[in-house]
């Protein structure tokens, strides 16, 4: 298709050398946004689901007290949740899995070393939104110092943060599309400049505008493919190397983040795309431009 | 396209033409094309005849008037019926037009490929015509590199590649010596007796008193028609 003779000396003009450059530069900035998009949702998804369910209830450890007070406190505590609408499921963490939890921090402790607190996991129904102020001071009133710690609220402002941010990169996208169709369309409106006299004389042995508007279309077709794969192969890189990157932070912090296989594939659709995306324009804007001409 | 054979291939009625704002290049013209006739289109140099070619071949549209090619009134046309009327016509353009990255075997054959005419009947055609206007060694060769006559045919070739029912050729013997000039003419003559309607436009007065055909007289933008002397056209 790109071997295709043409009538029309369109790969001399000087923009056919700097749209696929062009485009590159975008098809790139497309991919990170794209991964970025990809990547958010997939995380603010997880911590919808995964976790704005959950609540814990911490029972601070009196080390005056024996072991026997600390156990029935504990146990009333339990008993109280049990009674508490919507919670789905109540489980006390272990002692070992609250060391493992303050390791990052303590270091490897010995459970007899510190007067660890003692945690209780919480499933909440999340339809029936459990008044947690309410638990809170139920709670409080008969285990001093406990504590009802409420995941959603925050991680609900930042589930909206990456929201935010997710609609960002769809805007980004979006003006990156709108980019292409621009300079695809500047590039064509100037090879109708410079080819007038070429295309006047097609039109005069008889050419419809869709056949002057095919030689422009491949043109802006083969183009946007290369640059598209210019741009791609850019931005693989660039992702595996931020990926390296954040996998090397992330151990303790940030949720898992990686690129599901359709992500990928999604990226790899991005050159089809803006070739696509850069032939339909250039068809266009040669059938509006002609249009007006006798 | 379906043609009456009694259809006029054009009928200009009292067109005016001016180019913008200036003034009127053509005034009041009329006349009428019957099928396989020859006329010569003559005048002093700026008379019009180049813009009254370029309305036959709808490169322009009046500013007045009406003007029908083959029956259709090209102001009511159209813009997707333009290219099969274009398609009956030939013009050997007065500076040839020629596509100069287009090799000349693709400049002749451009008529039939804006037509979706099977490749293979395209090399079949382009290179039985490109030997008959003696121009087999240079198929491959671009514009630039031939000479004016060389060039003159390949414009030739282009205009009637595709058999035309008109055909216009404006000062086609412009920038060719005299010889050549009556073997061109000759070449009109052959495609006139096969048939192809002529309107050639030129200043060679010998060339016009010696083949005798009616001859359009362009002054000052007005047009007079008079009777060939030999009586072989209408
Ligand atoms: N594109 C144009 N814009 C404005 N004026 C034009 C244009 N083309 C031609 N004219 C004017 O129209 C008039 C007729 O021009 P035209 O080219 O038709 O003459 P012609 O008879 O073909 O002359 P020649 O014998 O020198 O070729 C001239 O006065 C010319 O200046
Ligand atoms: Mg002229």
């Amino acid at each position: 298709m790109f071997a295709r003779r043409t009538d029309l000396p369109l790969d001399k003009d000087p923009l056919s050398r700097f749209l696929p450059w062009l485009i590159a530069f975008m098809v790139f900035l497309a991919a990170l946004a794209q991964t970025g998009l990809i990547g958010l949702d997939d995380l603010a998804r997880r911590w919808d689901s995964g976790m704005a369910a959950t609540l814990t209830v911490q029972i601070p450890a009196d080390p005056d007290a024996n072991e026997a007070v600390n156990a029935r406190l504990l146990q009333s505590a339990m008993n109280m949740l049990s009674e508490t609408q919507g919670v789905v499921r109540a489980s006390v963490i272990s002692h070992d899995k609250v060391l493992e939890l303050l390791s990052p921090w303590l270091g490897v402790v010995d459970a007899g070393d510190v007067p660890l607190p003692r945690l209780i996991d919480v499933e909440v129904d999340p339809a029936l939104k459990v008044n947690t102020g309410e638990l809170q001071q139920k709670l409080s009133q008969t285990i001093p110092g406990a504590q009802v710690d409420d995941h959603g609220v925050w991680l609900a402002r930042l589930v909206d943060m990456v929201r935010t941010l997710e609609l960002l990169a769809a805007t980004v996208l979006g003006l990156i599309l709108l980019s292409v169709m621009a300079t695809v369309m500047f590039a064509t409106r100037t090879g109708l400049t410079v080819h007038a006299e070429a295309i006047e004389v097609l039109h005069l042995t008889g050419a419809h505008d869709r056949y002057i508007a095919k030689q422009f279309a491949s043109r802006a077709l083969g183009l946007g493919l290369r640059g598209g794969l210019y741009g791609l192969g850019l931005a693989v890189p660039t992702l595996f190397a931020l990926g390296h990157m954040a996998g090397r932070i992330q151990a303790g912090l940030l949720p898992e983040m990686s690129l599901p296989i359709w992500g990928w594939a999604s990226l790899a659709l991005l050159p089809a795309l803006s070739a696509f995306v850069a032939g339909l324009t250039a068809r266009f804007t040669v059938m509006r431009n002609l249009r007006r001409m006798l | 396209m379906d043609i009456d054979p009694n259809t006029p291939i054009a009928r200009f009625e009292n067109v005016g033409l001016r180019y913008g704002l200036g003034p009127e290049v053509l005034q009041d013209v009329s006349f009428v094309l019957r099928p396989g006739s020859y006329h010569f289109l003559v005048g002093p140099s700026g008379a019009g005849k180049s813009s009254l070619l370029k309305l036959m071949y709808l490169a322009l549209r009046p500013s007045r008037g009406l003007v029908h090619l083959f029956g259709h009134d090209i102001a009511t046309a159209a813009r997707n019926d333009l290219p099969a009327l274009r398609r009956s016509i030939g013009v050997v353009f007065q500076d040839y037009r020629l596509l100069d990255h287009l090799s000349t075997f693709d400049n002749v054959a451009l008529p039939l490929r804006v037509a979706n005419i099977r490749e293979s009947d395209v090399k079949h055609h382009v290179e039985e015509l490109l030997a008959w206007v003696g121009l087999k060694d240079h198929m491959h060769a671009r514009p630039p590199t031939l000479s004016g006559g060389q060039k003159q045919r390949v414009s030739i070739a282009r205009a009637v590649i595709s058999r035309p029912k008109l055909l216009m050729a404006d000062e086609p013997t412009g920038n060719v010596d005299d010889r050549m000039g009556f073997r061109l003419m000759h070449l009109f003559e052959e495609l006139n007796k096969l048939g192809t309607t002529i309107v050639v436009a030129t200043h060679n007065e010998a060339m016009v008193q010696q083949l005798g055909h009616p001859v359009m007289r362009l002054v000052d933008g007005a047009l007079a028609v008079t009777p060939g002397s030999r009586g072989s056209a209408v």
